[in-house]
């Protein structure tokens, strides 16, 4: 604290010198102190966040324990709560929309960055930018009323007639289920894939490819054995983005999973996710344990996005090394 | 040319060709979209819509004018949340802070920005539902005010840093405070990055169904004040989507449409703005 | 200095303020590549003007001249790799053995004709795989594993990397790099083999290795490189031509540039006058 010996007035601001320098201090000590307590907030916000996950589903973590993850029955009424279901229905639908996703996000990328002129690169990815932005019930809004019908149809009667030996394409098909809410997964994450690919793809330096194509390679090979695999950080960084928000996704999965809690080798087969049975749910729950095993969810479903996106942060991290030039991953 | 090489050609064509295909499907998807909103919703936009309260059950007719409201006022009551910390917190992490505490805040509100919606509905009625044991249009609010704030933090952030250091130092030079120089030189010099982050943050969450489901929850009526739930576009357009009704099918593309549109005009005009100067940060 | 006889030559050039235009009057088969009346254009802007000269065969030529003059531009024509930029146009004629390469395929055109670039630029994958990357992708008529050290030796970096050929090439020195992007190149055994100013990221030491071994690959290849540095023009090239502002202003055997230039401003130029 000032031990100035000047008295300030502490009415209208004053002329002399010391005690203008004196008010000025104070000033940005206090804007500095607010701000500080406005950014922090952000860290207490966060912390609270996991304090209330954790507290909110300690009943069925003191009686399930880690059984919670391995059990397949969730029965309300006789308050018997497995994860089972969801977290297999979360990762079956999450694989599907990759499967998908990813091919065509990369080839995408590769033509935005690589193949198309910046005046058709740019506006292109700006609607791809716009695509991001359309919001998750509207994804299951056409999911509903045009993917549905679409799946069955014509393309599970499809799969159906020539992949019917395998089991992942058997057994009744209505429309709903793994395969519909992959699909319609892939569409929303696809923008992600492009957008990350893209910029990586356009950072690879100039020269590894004309170092490629003066070896007498042809465009493709030089994009895909030279330029794509320089980007592979990167591009595994925007895959697994894309998983993260594949896994958290809620309304366009509920509105066309079925919402049954089965575990099915059939991707027709209805099933569920962990954020649609919370959606469904939630407000249902009778009785503590319901609620604190959906919120238990919850906490199973925070900690899967933390790790992705944390794995995609750190290889974005080291992609951005790299591209100093400063060593192989 | 021999047989080999010319094969590798013919790969080289036909892939670059593939990518070209990707590149189509990927963007016609947002054609699509907007078109089947645009056919199935078209026509069921009228002035009802806008403007009369939704029919009891299994009744045609009526409209949304109740979620119209209730999703405006949630995203204002949500901007008072989202705002304030976002661009304070953001001028603290520019103008203020060192590093171990910048990066902690950063940390903090990326985690806060992967938590899926959900989640943050779980922690928004843990919060003010639970407590006073009702649905409120302020508990909604603050979900959707949570997920505002990385936005705007990290935005703001990064549109002060942008602006260049002589400007500060000029501004210092002439005797203003740090304070001051920020608040009258700095931030007016970022301000229209600022203000269109900001429509982006809103643009985000006035889509957002999750959070609302049992916070804000929903409301047949008018939901007067704060402190009752309320309808909202997003989860009128989830209710009658799933429910059997076609005319409510019909109000759901409706809806779906208005949001959208909404949506992609905020998000088209914040970004051809914002291209005229500092590149849009990533949401 | 070379083991081949080099045949008599008379390199006629007219000291005049214009670019000269007559070919040098050694007969066109010793000459590799012929380049004839070359103009070139980004976009709107002319930044090669009515180049003739010759890359002779088994012998090294030096392109040298201040920053801005275009010998990487022109050396970029001899291989097609101006045609990775957008705005670029070139008119005239380029031969390689007689035949236009601007009429052949490119990809072909490059296997024959190889470059190394000024920064090294090695693919992120092994050293082993980076020396075979060529061969696998084109065909190869022997073994790789001979291919890649045959290659290696002729770069003068066997020695060094033969037990750990499959570690990242980004371990290795700058220096190693380069001749490692050298190994790459005459991997696809190319007829010629361009280098755009390969030292001038490198230090002194990895730069006399370098110069070393292209005196000893001409034999088996023939050689055009450019270089800012006259010093090394005068040390490593048989043929110096010499550009200033996108004209060829001079173009001689390399001992005769040096002591005894036709033009003034070459005179000027390697007395450092300019730069």
């Amino acid at each position: 604290m000032a031990s100035s010996t000047i008295n300030v007035p502490n009415a209208s601001p004053v002329v002399g010198s010391r005690s203008f320098l004196s008010r000025l201090r104070n000033g940005d000590e206090i804007a500095r102190v607010i701000t500080f307590l406005f950014a922090a907030s952000v860290v207490l916000i966060t912390l609270l966040l996991i304090f209330e996950l954790w507290t909110g589903s300690a009943l069925p973590r003191h009686k399930f324990g880690l059984h919670f993850f391995f059990t397949k029955v969730w029965d309300p009424i006789a308050e018997q709560f497995g994860a089972l279901p969801f977290i297999y229905g979360t990762l079956i639908t999450a694989g599907v929309a990759l499967i998908l996703a990813v091919p065509l996000g990369i080839g995408a990328a590769i033509f935005l960055a690589e193949l198309a002129p910046q005046k058709l690169s740019d506006p292109l990815q700006f609607f791809i930018d716009l695509l991001a932005a359309v919001p998750s019930v509207i994804y299951g809004l056409l999911g509903v009323f045009i993917v549905i019908p679409i799946m069955r149809q014509f393309i599970q009667p499809a799969l159906k007639n020539s992949l019917g030996f395998l089991p992942l394409f058997q057994g009744p098909a209505y429309g709903v289920g793994f395969l519909t809410a992959g699909v319609v997964l892939a569409i929303m994450v696809i923008p992600y894939i492009i957008s990350v690919s893209r910029e990586v793809l356009m950072s690879v330096p100039r020269d590894q490819r004309e170092a490629a194509l003066a070896l007498g390679s042809t465009r493709w090979e030089s994009t895909w054995k030279v330029v794509v695999p320089f980007a592979k950080t990167g591009i595994m960084g925007s895959i697994f983005l894309a998983l993260a928000r594949a896994l958290g996704e809620t309304m366009a999965v509920t509105m066309v999973i079925g919402n049954t809690p089965t575990i099915s080798s059939s991707l027709f087969s209805p099933g569920y996710s962990i954020a649609a049975v919370i959606a469904n749910e939630f407000t249902e729950a009778t009785g503590d344990m319901y609620l604190q095993a959906l919120i238990e969810l919850g906490l199973v479903l925070f900690l899967l996005t933390f790790i992705l996106n944390g794995l995609a942060r750190l290889l974005m991290l080291l992609t951005t090394e790299r591209g100093s030039g400063m060593g192989q991953v | 040319m021999n047989a080999r090489l010319r094969w590798r050609k013919l790969v080289s064509g036909f892939m670059l060709t593939m990518t070209g295909v990707c590149a189509l499907v990927a963007v016609s998807v947002l054609f699509f979209i907007l078109g089947y909103l645009v056919y199935h919703g078209g026509n069921a936009i009228n002035w009802d819509f806008f403007t009369k309260l939704p029919t009891p059950v299994g009744e045609s007719g009526g409209g949304m004018a109740n979620a119209i409201v209730g999703s405006a006022k949630l995203l204002f009551l949500a901007s008072l949340l989202g705002v304030p910390i976002g661009f304070f917190g953001g001028i603290y992490l520019s103008e203020f802070s060192g590093s171990k505490v910048a990066f902690v805040v950063r940390y903090a509100a990326d985690l806060l920005n992967g938590v899926p919606s959900i989640v943050i509905g779980i922690f928004a009625y843990a919060l003010v539902v639970l407590p006073f044991k009702h649905f409120s249009t302020i508990a909604g609010a603050f979900g959707l005010g949570l997920m505002m704030i990385p936005i705007t933090l990290r935005s703001t952030e990064e549109f002060l840093k942008a602006v260049p250091r002589a400007l500060r130092e000029g501004s210092m030079a002439l005797g203003a405070s740090k304070w001051k120089t920020i608040m009258h030189v700095v931030v007016p010099a970022a301000y229209r990055g600022i203000m269109t982050a900001i429509l982006l943050a809103l643009a985000r969450v006035a889509g957002e169904t999750a959070p609302l489901l049992f916070t804000a929850f929903s409301n047949r009526y008018w939901s007067p004040g704060w402190n009752q739930p309320t309808a909202s576009l997003p989860v009128m357009i989830f209710t009658y989507a799933i429910s059997p009704y076609d005319d409510w099918h019909r109000q759901a593309w409706a809806a779906g449409l208005v949001l959208l549109g909404l949506i992609l005009m905020v998000n088209i005009i914040a970004r051809v703005i914002l291209s005229r100067g500092v590149a849009v940060p990533r949401s | 200095m070379q083991a081949s006889a080099r045949p008599a030559l008379s390199v006629n050039l007219k000291p005049t303020g214009i670019a000269n235009t007559s070919r040098e009057t050694v007969a066109p088969s010793s000459m590799r590549m012929n380049i004839s009346r070359v103009n070139f254009f980004y976009g709107e802007k002319q930044t090669l003007f009515d180049i003739s000269m010759g890359i002779a065969q088994n012998h090294v030529t030096a392109l040298i001249g201040p920053s801005g003059c275009g010998k990487s531009t022109l050396l970029r024509t001899l291989n097609r790799m101006h045609e990775t930029v957008r705005n670029a146009r070139l008119e005239g004629e380029i031969l390689l053995d007689g035949q236009d390469i601007l009429s052949q395929d490119v990809t072909q055109l490059r296997r024959r004709v190889g470059m190394v670039f000024q920064r090294p630029n090695p693919f992120p994958k092994s050293i082993f795989e980076n020396v075979a990357y060529g061969p696998k992708i084109n065909g190869a008529s022997a073994p790789i594993a001979e291919i890649v050290e045959k290659s290696l030796r002729r770069a003068a970096l066997w020695d060094e990397v033969k037990d750990h050929l499959h570690k990242s090439a980004y371990e290795l020195s700058g220096g190693q790099q380069q001749r490692l992007c050298i190994a790459r190149g005459l991997a696809v055994e190319p007829e010629v083999l361009l280098l755009d100013e390969p030292c001038s990221a490198l230090d002194p030491i990895s730069t006399a290795k370098i110069e070393e071994l292209l005196v000893q690959l001409k034999d088996s290849c023939t050689i055009a490189i450019v270089t800012h540095n006259m010093q090394q023009a005068a040390r490593v090239s048989d043929y110096t031509a010499f550009l200033l502002v996108g004209q060829l202003v001079e173009f001689n055997p390399t001992p005769q540039l040096f002591t005894t230039p036709s033009d003034p401003r070459t005179e000027a130029y390697i007395t450092g006058r300019f730069g």
